[in-house]
């Protein structure tokens, strides 16, 4: 064998190497969750609440609060980013203006999650007296997803060809039509794209929802956006943190993780799903 | 062998001659053939000294042209010489490009298309286009075809329905994909593809139909079928084709005209340039001398 | 920019020479054969005939693969076509040098009607429109070509004379020179249509050269 062909061979191994590395790592989480979660997961678990100061009984209440917080947040979001990267792809002047605005979108997306948490806090919390609240939670989980979902759509509309508009503008259509009509649709996988991860990080987050929506214990579920809600990961950071029987709770908590776990995957296999449908009847 | 008999019964009677050979300027002087009255017609769309620039760069130089209506002019001329440039003015396609600058006149039927008193998608309406790669919207093909009828205002399904179909026939396309409605446009061929950007550009009903290299993408059959289609709807529109292919130009148009390096060189009826060219640079370019 | 093309051009235009020079060739052989009743040399024309009409088929058919092959515009073009009208031309002309001979050969074994001073005069002006039409063809030249239209009065003016003076001082004078008075005139006649066939090879030429159509619009010559 050749010197190159060798090197070639080794270069591969290296790579597949990495891969299987990778493999390993998520495989030991899902693992080491799957272990100590799947024996209490059950149908008592699912559905109702929990009882003897969290030894016993369900987190449905919990999963019910999750799901609000994360829809809410995709409801204040997706309008409001798909809106913004409109803007910043159609109709901004291109120049610095633009760059700059991108680079502090893409900062934000960096800003730690606790700092969300308290600026809620302070703003829609204290300020516009929503309270530690739904509505509080999911705006400030919504205001951390929207450099998601802007830099998604924004990668999604540019990447929609420059023909397509040509075509759309050529047969007198105006700009807005185009955009509406032409542009959006096509964009519209690349942005569910955007939804899907954010759907994944807001529902997984605990620091947003930590001073603005989650509480340790609600007694039964939320009867409006002014309720305070418990949460899946909340949920699990208090098990572990407060409380007075560390070894119940701890294995709750696994079974909650897992379930957040379960959680996320599945809303994320459903936007994959509907993405891969889009793409059908578009693409033949 | 077939079709000769058929042309040869065809032209029995003196009447189906060919219009050139009955009182075309046979074996006349063709150095000295008028330009202007090369149709006998008020022109469709009449350029005036049109200059245009991208940023700084001058792309096009004191073009002055006219085209006949019911005619189909071709531009050809090597890359980057401003023929693609030339005819996304008559549309005013220009105006998606940041920075350019365009002085000068084009009217259409004696109407400045460049007054800002003219509205750039009532234009657009008027003067269609056909890329030159098929581009096709994402969407089936009736909705490709109802698109333009949607976006100017039609909403009457039937009308919409009856136009679709009626489109789809003018464009040759549709005995192939009639049971196709429902498809994905983007599940036809490169040439199907092309028809149908063809027939929505017909949808709504235009005066004159721009092709910017309509061909550029597609194998030899398919290409074949769009030079038909061109030849059969010069009946009803004025079409300007933009092309890199000299054989494609002298197949299907009537006036020719070269570009090279922004400047018009030499324009004038298609069998006249393509047999004896005035400007050696004509010369030189529709002989491959080029370089 | 070089183009291979412009080689087969180049062959295509020595082939024509060559035609050109073959007609021009047979042409002086079949009027020597007839001045000097000659029948070995009037025998070659007839046979050397052959090599034309070889020849001319060879151009014919390397001008449509010509056409066919690399699809030639403008200039080009025109050359081509005006090749292929110069063969078909040369041809008949050699055709027609072929017929002197014959004449040649009628005439060889009978008395001299007269010593031949026209018809060598009518041959001549035959040559050098032949010659000065493929000289135009090679050099481009349209002032050569015109020059070559406008010698054909001469040859009329000859082949007019020649008919004069065999109608009115042989055939009419003494009937019996009749036989050998008519395989002049035929010659006479022969040469004035190669004169003919000259012309329109330069009025070709001029329509290569300069696009103009002058053939049948003689006011365009001027």
């Amino acid at each position: 064998m050749k010197r190159r062909d060798i090197v070639q061979k080794l270069g591969f191994s290296a790579l597949f190497a990495c891969m299987a590395a990778n493999i390993v790592f998520l495989g030991s989480i899902l693992f080491f969750i799957a272990a100590r979660g799947l024996s209490s997961i059950n149908w008592e678990f699912l559905t109702q609440a929990p009882r003897d100061s969290m030894t016993a009984g369900g987190v449905a209440p919990a999963i019910v609060g999750t799901l609000y917080l994360t829809l809410g947040a995709i409801i204040f979001a997706l309008p409001l980013g798909v809106a913004c990267a409109v803007y910043l792809t159609e109709y901004s002047p291109k120049g610095w203006i633009v760059n700059v605005l991108r680079i502090s979108i893409n900062n934000l997306a960096g800003v730690p999650s606790v700092v969300f948490g308290l600026f809620g806090l302070t703003v829609f919390v204290k300020y516009f007296g929503f309270g530690v609240s739904i509505l509080s939670g999911s705006l400030t989980l919504g205001i951390l997803a929207l450099p998601l979902i802007i830099s998604a759509s924004q990668e999604a509309m540019t990447a929609v060809p420059q023909s397509i508009r040509e075509a759309s503008l050529a047969l007198g259509a105006t700009h807005w039509e185009t955009i509406r009509r032409v542009v959006l649709p096509a964009a519209l996988p690349g942005i569910l794209t955007g939804v899907i991860l954010s759907v994944g990080r807001v529902a997984g987050e605990t620091a947003p929802i930590l001073f603005t929506a989650a509480a340790f214990y609600v007694k039964g579920y939320p009867h409006s956006v002014f309720s305070e809600v418990m949460a899946l990961p909340y949920h699990i950071y208090a098990l572990m943190t407060e409380g007075t029987h560390p070894e119940e709770q701890t294995r709750i908590a696994y079974a909650s993780s897992l379930l957040l776990l379960a959680l996320v995957l599945s809303v994320s296999m459903l936007a994959i799903y509907i993405r891969q449908r889009q793409r059908k009847t578009y693409n033949a | 062998m077939h079709d000769l008999n058929v042309d040869y019964e065809k032209q029995m009677g003196m009447e189906n001659f060919h219009p050139a050979l009955v009182k075309g300027p046979v074996g006349v002087n063709m150095n000295s053939l008028g330009e202007a009255d090369l149709f006998g017609a008020e022109p469709k769309i009449s350029a005036r000294g049109v200059n245009f620039y991208y940023g700084a760069k001058r792309a096009l130089n004191n073009i002055t042209i006219d085209f006949s209506p019911r005619r189909v002019t071709s531009i050809i001329g090597p890359s980057g010489c401003g023929k693609s440039t030339f005819i996304r003015l008559l549309n005013r396609m220009h105006e998606l490009v940041p920075g350019s600058r365009l002085e000068g006149e084009i009217l259409i039927d004696g109407l400045d298309i460049l007054s800002p008193a003219c509205d750039a998608a009532e234009l657009r309406k008027r003067v269609g286009m056909v890329f030159q790669k098929p581009n096709p919207f994402p969407k089936t093909v009736f909705e490709n075809i109802a698109y333009g009828l949607e976006v100017n205002g039609v909403t009457d399904r039937h009308v919409i329905e009856e136009k679709v179909v009626d489109s789809l026939q003018k464009a040759a396309l549709w005995g192939e994909i009639k049971d196709r409605l429902k498809d994905s446009a983007l599940g036809l061929s490169g040439g199907q593809q092309q028809r149908l950007c063809i027939a929505r550009c017909l949808a709504v009903s235009p005066e004159v139909i721009l092709f910017d290299e309509p061909c550029a993408s597609l194998d030899p059959i398919s290409t074949a079928k769009i030079e038909e289609l061109i030849l059969t709807l010069k009946k009803e529109y004025t079409i300007v084709i933009v092309t890199h292919n000299m054989q494609q130009a002298a197949r299907v148009s009537d006036q020719t005209a070269f570009f090279l390096m922004g400047d018009l060189i030499e324009t004038g009826r298609t069998d006249r340039i393509f047999k004896a060219p005035r400007d050696k640079r004509t010369e030189d370019y529709i002989t491959g001398r080029f370089g | 920019m070089h183009r291979h093309f412009d080689e087969e051009l180049q062959h295509l235009k020595n082939d024509i020479l060559k035609m050109g020079a073959l007609a021009q060739e047979a042409i002086m052989n079949a009027v020597d054969a007839l001045k000097n009743r000659d029948k070995a040399t009037a025998r070659k024309v007839i046979d050397s005939d052959v090599e034309m009409d070889r020849l001319e088929l060879a151009v014919d058919e390397k001008c449509l693969d010509l056409i066919a092959l690399h699809q030639p515009m403008a200039g080009d073009l025109r050359f081509i076509t005006t090749a292929i009208k110069l063969n078909a031309e040369l041809e008949r002309i050699g055709d027609l040098a072929v017929d002197v001979a014959q004449r040649a050969l009628e005439i060889s074994d009978k008395p001299l009607l007269k010593p031949l001073v026209d018809i060598p005069r009518l041959a001549d002006v035959a040559g050098r429109m032949i010659g000065g039409a493929i000289e135009a063809f090679i050099k481009g030249d349209t002032a050569l070509a015109k020059k070559v239209v406008l010698t054909d009065p001469e040859a009329d003016e000859l082949k007019r004379g020649v008919e004069k003076e065999l109608i009115y001082d042989y055939m009419m004078k003494d009937g019996s020179t009749a036989d050998r008075a008519v395989q002049l005139l035929l010659a006479a006649r022969h040469l004035e249509r190669v004169c003919d066939h000259a012309v329109g090879m330069a009025e070709d030429i001029i329509y290569m050269v300069d696009a103009r159509v002058v053939r049948h619009h003689p006011e365009e010559l001027k």
